[in-house]
C-alpha cells in the first residue's frame, strides 16, 4: 500500500465530505449471525471532532470530481481545488481496518458526480456489495444516492446499505434553482419515492417470508442546508414535515451553512455559521418526532421564526399559558411531555412512580426534572406553586436570568470574537 | 449497628442479605474486604461468600423483581462506589418487604439511588464501547487498554463478542489489572504480567507494521473532518472527557 497516496486521498475526500451532517448509525438491526465482522444494532459515537460533532462513521467521498456546479459545494466544477478519487478496494480496506480497531460503526459514502448519475451510483453500490459479500461485513453502511440514478441501482443499493439518503440541500425549489442550477427537485424526489415504496414492499415480504432479504433497514434520510438562502424556519420545518409524512423519512438533518466559497448568490465569506438556529431546528424536529407536537404549533405564519434565546418547547409553553399549570400527579403522558424541563425519560419515570404515591418537588428533582424551568408550569404534592400569577414573558425573563444555556453562552463567546 | 464485611463480589453481597435475614439484623453497614483495622469490640461480622445462600436470595429476588431488575442491581454493584452497598441492601430489603413490585417506585430513595448508579455504570459501559481502541499485535490479536471509572468489563463481553466474532481480542483494564480475552470461540478473564513485557506502553513493540499505518490514517481522518469555524472546545470535552484521552489513538 502506498501510504502517502492513501493519506493524501483520505485528507481530500474526508475534508470534502465533512459538510454532510448526517452521522447517525442507529436504526438498523443487522446482526452478526455468520461469525463475520460487525453488527449494526446500536449507534455508537466513537469520537467527537473539536467542534463537538460526533464521529461514528467513516464519512468520505468516493471522488470530489463533479460535473455539476452547485454554488454551496466545495466540490463544484468551477472551484479550483485538488481532485482525487478512491478505488473501490481502497474504500473497502479503510472501512474494514477502521472497523476492526473500533474506530467506527461503519461507512458513510457519498460522491461527486463523475460522468453521470448511474456511472457514479454503480460504484457506490459496488463498495457496499464487496463489503457485504466478500468481507462478511455487518457494520453500518449509509450510501448517498445520486439524484437521477436508475431504479435498478437504487434497488441494489437498498439490498446492501442500511440507510440511503438523497439530500434536498435547499428547503424550497426556488432556493435549489438559485444555488444548484444543474439539479432539480424532481430528480431528488424520484429516488425518494422509489425507496419509500420499495421499503414498504420489502417490509411486507419480510413479514410473510422470514428469509426475504432485508432492504435499507434504517430507512432513508435527507439533509437541508440552512442559512444559504433566505427561507424562514416555518418554511424549513413545513418542508421537513412534508417529507416525513410523504416519504416516511427517518431523519431530516439541518446543516448550518458554512461559508466556503465567494459567490454573489451566497452569504459573504465572513458570515458566521448559524449554530444556534441549527440547534433550535433540531429541537423543533425532536418535538415533532417524539413529543407529539404538530408543526403548526411550533412555527406558523404569525410565528415564522423559532426563538433563538429559548428552546421551542419553552417558547410554545409561554405562548400557551392557558394550558398550565399541569398537575404532575394527574396529567396524562402526552401533556407531561409538553412541560418545559421534562424530557422523555423523566416523563416516563413520573408516570411510573406516581402509581406508588404522589410526587413532590424533591422527588421530581431527583427523577431528573429541570425544576428551574418546570416549576413555573406544574403543580405537585406540595402547597407551593411557583408560578403565582406571572405572565409568560416574565417567566421567560426569570428563566433566562437564572439559566443561560451552556450552548448559548458558548456561542456568544464565539460571536464576540468576530 | 452491625458491620458486615464481605469479599466485594455480587454473590458475596447476596450472601450478606441472607445473613441479615437469618440473624434478623436491623441496622447494618457493609464493608468490602478491607483489612480489619481495629475496634474488635464493635459489632463486626465477616461474611464468607456462600453459593447456596446467595442462590437462595437470588431465587427469592426473582420472585420480587424482574430479570431486568436483577441485572440492574448487578450493574449498580459494579460501580464499586464507597458506601453504596448499603443502598443496594436497602433496595433488596425493600423489594422483599413490600407487597408489590417496587422497581419503578422512583419516589423511594433506594430505588432512586440504584437507578442513578445504574445510569452512571451504563454510561461508563457505553463510553467503553465507544472508546476502546484496538491495536493489532503481531500474533493477530487485537489489544486494547482501558481504565474505566467503574468495573464495567463484565458488561462489555456481550457487545464485543457479537461485534468482533472473527478476530481475537483482548480488552484490558489497567487499573483493576485484569482483562477479557476472546479466542474466536469463548471469552475468559485473564491477567497479564506486564513485568515480563516491560511497561504496558512497550506492547507497541509487538505491533504489526500495518498497525502504525492505520493509526496514522485514523489521526489524519480525525483532523480532516474538523470544521475550524465551528470549533466548540467545551462541547468537545464534555463528549470526550480528558481522562480518556491517553488511550484514544486520535488524541495521542
Ligand atoms: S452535485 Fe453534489 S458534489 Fe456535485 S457540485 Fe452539486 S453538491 Fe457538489
Amino acid at each position: 500500500m502506498n501510504v502517502d497516496r492513501i493519506t493524501g486521498k483520505l485528507n481530500i475526500l474526508a475534508d470534502a465530505a465533512k459538510y454532510d451532517v448526517s452521522c447517525a448509525s442507529s436504526g438498523s438491526k443487522r446482526k452478526n449471525e455468520n461469525k463475520g465482522l460487525g453488527n449494526a444494532s446500536n449507534g455508537i459515537c466513537h469520537s467527537y471532532t473539536e467542534d463537538g460533532r460526533c464521529v461514528s462513521l467513516l464519512k468520505i467521498l468516493l471522488t470530489n470530481h463533479c460535473i455539476f456546479d452547485c454554488a454551496y459545494c466545495v466540490s463544484r466544477k468551477s472551484n479550483d481545488i485538488q481532485r482525487a478519487a478512491f478505488t473501490v478496494q481502497e474504500v473497502v480496506d479503510l472501512t474494514i481496518n477502521f472497523y476492526r480497531r473500533n474506530y467506527i460503526e461503519g461507512l458513510f459514502l457519498s460522491s461527486g458526480i463523475f460522468k453521470d448519475a448511474d456511472f457514479t451510483m454503480e460504484r457506490l453500490v459496488r463498495v457496499a456489495k464487496k463489503l457485504r459479500t466478500e468481507h462478511n461485513f455487518n457494520g453500518y453502511i449509509h450510501l448517498k444516492s445520486i439524484p437521477g440514478a436508475s431504479d435498478e441501482l437504487m434497488n441494489e443499493a437498498g439490498l446492501y446499505a442500511d440507510r440511503l439518503s438523497v439530500n434536498l440541500e435547499m428547503p424550497t425549489e426556488a432556493g435549489l434553482k438559485l444555488l444548484a442550477p444543474d439539479k432539480n427537485q424532481a430528480d431528488m424526489i424520484k429516488p425518494m419515492g422509489y425507496l419509500k415504496s420499495a421499503i414498504i414492499q420489502r417490509t411486507e415480504e419480510k413479514k410473510l417470508f422470514k428469509k426475504a432479504p432485508i432492504f435499507a433497514p434504517a430507512g432513508q434520510s435527507t439533509q437541508v442546508i440552512i442559512g444559504a438562502t433566505p427561507e424562514n424556519d416555518s418554511q424549513v420545518l413545513q418542508s421537513a414535515n412534508y417529507f416525513y409524512k410523504n416519504f416516511n423519512l427517518k431523519r431530516v438533518y439541518y446543516s448550518g451553512y458554512v461559508p466556503v466559497l465567494a459567490d454573489s448568490r451566497l452569504p459573504a465569506l465572513n458570515t458566521t455559521v448559524p449554530m444556534v438556529r441549527e440547534n433550535r431546528l433540531y429541537q423543533a424536529d425532536w418535538l415533532m418526532r417524539f413529543y407529539g407536537f404538530k408543526v403548526n404549533e411550533i412555527v406558523n405564519d404569525s410565528q415564522p421564526h423559532l426563538d433563538l434565546d429559548i428552546d421551542p418547547k419553552l417558547s410554545w409553553a409561554i405562548r400557551n399559558m392557558q394550558v398550565f399549570p399541569i398537575d404532575i400527579n394527574k396529567a396524562d403522558l402526552q401533556m407531561i411531555l409538553r412541560i418545559p424541563g421534562i424530557g422523555l425519560q423523566s416523563a416516563q419515570k413520573i408516570v411510573a412512580a406516581r402509581r406508588f404515591g404522589r410526587l413532590n418537588w424533591d422527588q421530581l428533582k431527583k427523577i431528573g426534572v429541570a425544576l428551574n424551568r418546570a416549576k413555573f408550569f406544574i403543580t405537585c404534592n406540595s402547597s407551593q406553586f411557583e408560578r403565582r400569577d406571572l405572565t409568560g414573558s416574565s417567566i421567560k425573563q426569570f428563566i433566562l436570568a437564572t439559566s443561560q444555556s451552556k450552548f448559548l453562552k458558548n456561542t456568544q463567546v464565539q460571536l464576540n470574537l468576530f | 449497628m452491625t458491620t458486615l464485611i464481605y469479599d466485594g463480589t455480587f454473590e458475596g453481597l447476596l450472601t450478606v442479605v441472607f445473613e441479615i435475614y437469618d440473624r434478623r439484623l436491623d441496622r447494618v453497614n457493609l464493608q468490602r474486604n478491607q483489612p480489619d483495622t481495629a475496634a474488635f469490640f464493635e459489632n463486626k461480622l465477616q461474611v464468607t461468600t456462600d453459593e447456596i445462600r446467595a442462590n437462595r436470595v437470588l431465587k427469592g429476588l426473582t420472585q420480587r423483581i424482574s430479570a431486568m431488575g436483577i441485572q440492574r442491581l448487578y450493574a449498580a454493584h459494579l460501580a464499586e462506589m464507597e458506601g453504596e452497598d448499603n443502598n443496594l441492601v436497602g433496595y433488596i430489603r425493600y423489594a422483599f418487604d413490600a407487597a408489590q413490585n417496587i422497581e419503578e417506585d422512583y419516589g423511594n430513595r433506594f430505588v432512586l439511588r440504584v437507578s442513578e448508579m445504574v445510569r452512571m455504570v451504563r454510561r461508563e459501559k457505553h463510553r467503553m464501547e465507544a472508546f476502546v481502541r484496538f491495536q493489532k499485535l503481531k500474533d493477530d490479536i487485537f489489544y486494547a487498554a482501558v481504565e474505566p471509572d467503574f468495573n464495567v468489563l463484565p458488561l462489555l463481553i456481550r457487545h464485543f463478542k457479537s461485534r468482533y466474532a472473527d478476530q481475537k481480542w483482548i480488552i484490558y483494564d489497567l487499573r483493576r489489572k485484569y482483562g477479557i480475552y476472546y479466542d474466536l470461540h469463548d471469552t475468559q478473564y485473564i491477567s497479564l504480567d506486564f513485568a515480563n513485557i516491560g511497561k504496558p506502553a512497550n506492547i507497541i513493540a509487538a505491533f504489526t507494521e500495518e498497525e502504525t499505518i492505520y493509526q496514522h490514517l485514523w489521526k489524519n481522518y480525525f483532523t480532516s473532518v474538523n470544521i475550524p469555524s465551528r470549533k466548540n472546545t467545551r462541547l468537545h470535552v464534555r463528549h470526550i472527557p480528558k481522562r480518556y484521552w491517553k488511550h484514544l489513538t486520535e488524541k495521542i
